[in-house]
């Protein structure tokens, strides 16, 4: 094996083995601090309820994965949108701007009951409650990515007599792309948690009320299955984010 | 640089009278209360079609303004500038006007050849010139045709503003107008630059405005050197070298005419200071 390949391999190994040598101090320490099973299960326990409850834990991820998802498009839809609208606006931007800052600073779990309270138990709360939670980073990325074009740039285009919508889509777009694939890597795990915090609130299927509910019937094994399904979900979504992200790149596109 | 070949021409709209024409223009930063700070005054200026003029002047005396009201990236505040006989504005609709800046502002994700190519994806719908030269045709020039494929990142300062110029030249335009854009380069790559540039201008006809900071490089490349004082700014001498130049407008850069003009110009400008 040459240096490279071994160097690779160690790469690839080392986070393996970090993973199982926590899994290994999770085992042992269970027996030697008396924990009771129903409090924390063994990692056993839990891949076995992953294995064995796999139909009933997948008809629970579902709804999760739909409203994480539908979450994720709106909010970064919206946030595109009106990034667009701050950009070539700048009364519409001076007056809303510190409305959504404000907005901003409510945190999530103070206003999801007003969510479930205003739109009901249906999945529609729950895609909204995961569509504001990417909206703000995605806007404030974006207004800001919009307005990355130097002076010079701007300048270059007027000499070229470019139209708004070519300086737009030559020019700002392009450069907002870095920008952009940095807030959606942020959204594409937030969504996730959106989408279980509406869970939790009101709802009767879904990870988030599965955690719940396992929480309140001490079914640690199903809790830990459920917990273990929510954060696959959202490392699967960053890394589809983070996938598009190199073909644009490798596109040259960003 | 290619020597020889086919001559580019420039077909220009109108194709009589003066490249450029100033009377009595005051340029500035516009205010919004009507007002404005003055930069630049009392210019009158005639420039010929096919004058290479390089602009000289202290920091703060409208040099760069100056350009960007040819180019129409701002207004004059007040008096009278004409481009072929328009308003700037129009002259840049139709393209007769192309602008080189001093970082040459090539957009990264564009490769060499794209970037040259800009000016075909942008603002179509005003252009009446025809495009003569390919893309390729215009890297020749400039001594990039092998670097067609690569991106801006992955050149250094020289070959950069080349690109830049090829992009001002695919166009075809009648006026190069040209802020500092070997300013940042070393001084062996800029007599290169300045050479090349030459042979360029001397191939298309262009009228080419040229600011710079160099002394040695208005008397190099100019055929007459705008001299700008500042504070107030106003156009203190137009210095003209047409006489010491060949037919090529070349001038050794050591010979004894340039160094006694480089030397009257250092007292013009040094005039200012005291």
């Amino acid at each position: 094996m040459t240096r490279r390949a071994s160097d690779k391999a160690m790469g690839a190994a080392l986070p393996v083995l970090g993973v199982l040598s926590i899994v290994f101090l999770w085992w042992i320490a269970l027996p030697l601090f008396g924990v009771p099973a129903f409090v924390v299960p063994t990692p056993l326990a839990v891949a076995a309820k992953l294995i064995g409850e796999w139909p009933f834990l997948l008809s629970n991820a579902l709804p999760t994965i739909l409203e994480s998802v539908l979450g994720f498009l709106f909010g970064n839809l919206a946030a595109i949108g009106l990034a667009i609208l701050f950009v070539y606006s700048r009364p519409v931007r001076a007056a809303y701007f510190p409305v959504i800052l404000f907005f901003n600073t409510i945190p999530v779990l103070a206003l999801a009951p007003i969510i479930i309270l205003i739109f009901g138990l249906g999945l529609l709360p729950k895609i909204i409650i995961a569509a504001i939670i990417c909206f703000f980073p995605t806007l404030v990325n974006m207004v800001r990515g919009l307005n990355l074009p130097s002076p010079n740039e701007l300048e270059l285009m007027h000499v070229l007599s470019a139209g708004k919508a070519e300086v737009f889509w030559r020019l700002r777009v392009p450069r907002s792309l870095p920008l952009l694939f940095t807030s959606l890597k942020i959204a594409a795990t937030t969504c996730v948690i959106g989408a279980v915090v509406g869970e939790w609130i009101g709802s009767n299927q879904g990870l988030g009320a599965l955690i719940i509910q396992s929480t309140f019937n001490y079914q640690s094994d199903r809790l830990f299955a459920a917990v273990f399904l929510a954060s696959s979900m959202a490392l699967i979504f960053f890394g589809i984010v983070a996938l598009v992200e190199r073909w644009f790149i490798r596109a040259r596109l960003a | 640089m290619s020597e020889g070949g086919d001559r580019i021409e420039t077909p220009g709209i109108e194709t009589r009278g003066p490249s450029i024409e100033a009377k009595g223009l005051a340029i500035g930063y516009p205010a919004e209360d009507g007002g404005g700070t003055i930069v630049l005054s009392d210019v009158d200026l005639i420039i010929e079609r096919g004058d290479f003029l390089t602009i000289l002047g202290p920091s703060g005396c409208g040099k760069s303004t100056l350009l960007r009201v040819i180019a129409d990236l701002l207004p004059p505040l007040a008096g009278a500038i004409s481009v072929l006989g328009n308003p700037p504005a129009r002259a840049r609709s139709r393209r007769e006007v192309a602008f080189v800046f001093q970082d040459s502002t090539l957009l990264p994700w564009r490769t060499v050849r794209e970037n040259v190519e800009l000016p075909l994806q942008v603002g179509r719908a005003n252009v009446t010139r025809p495009i003569e030269a390919t893309s390729d045709e215009l890297l020749a020039l400039v001594g990039l045709a092998e670097l067609a494929d690569r991106y801006p990142d992955q050149l250094s300062g020289g070959p950069r503003q080349r690109v830049a110029i090829a992009r001002a030249l695919l166009c075809n335009p009648s006026i190069l107008l040209m802020d500092e854009p070997f300013g940042a380069l070393d001084e062996i790559t800029r007599d290169r630059l300045n050479d090349e540039l030459l042979a360029i201008w001397r191939r298309t006809g262009t009228t080419i405005l040229f600011v710079t900071h160099s002394i040695m490089e208005a008397v190099y490349l100019g055929r007459r050197v705008l001299v700008l004082a500042a504070h107030p700014g106003r156009v203190q001498e137009v210095v003209d070298l047409r006489r010491l130049k060949d037919s090529s407008g070349g001038l050794a850069r050591e010979a004894p005419d340039a160094v006694a003009a480089m030397a009257r110009l250092r007292q013009l400008l040094a005039r200012q200071v005291s």
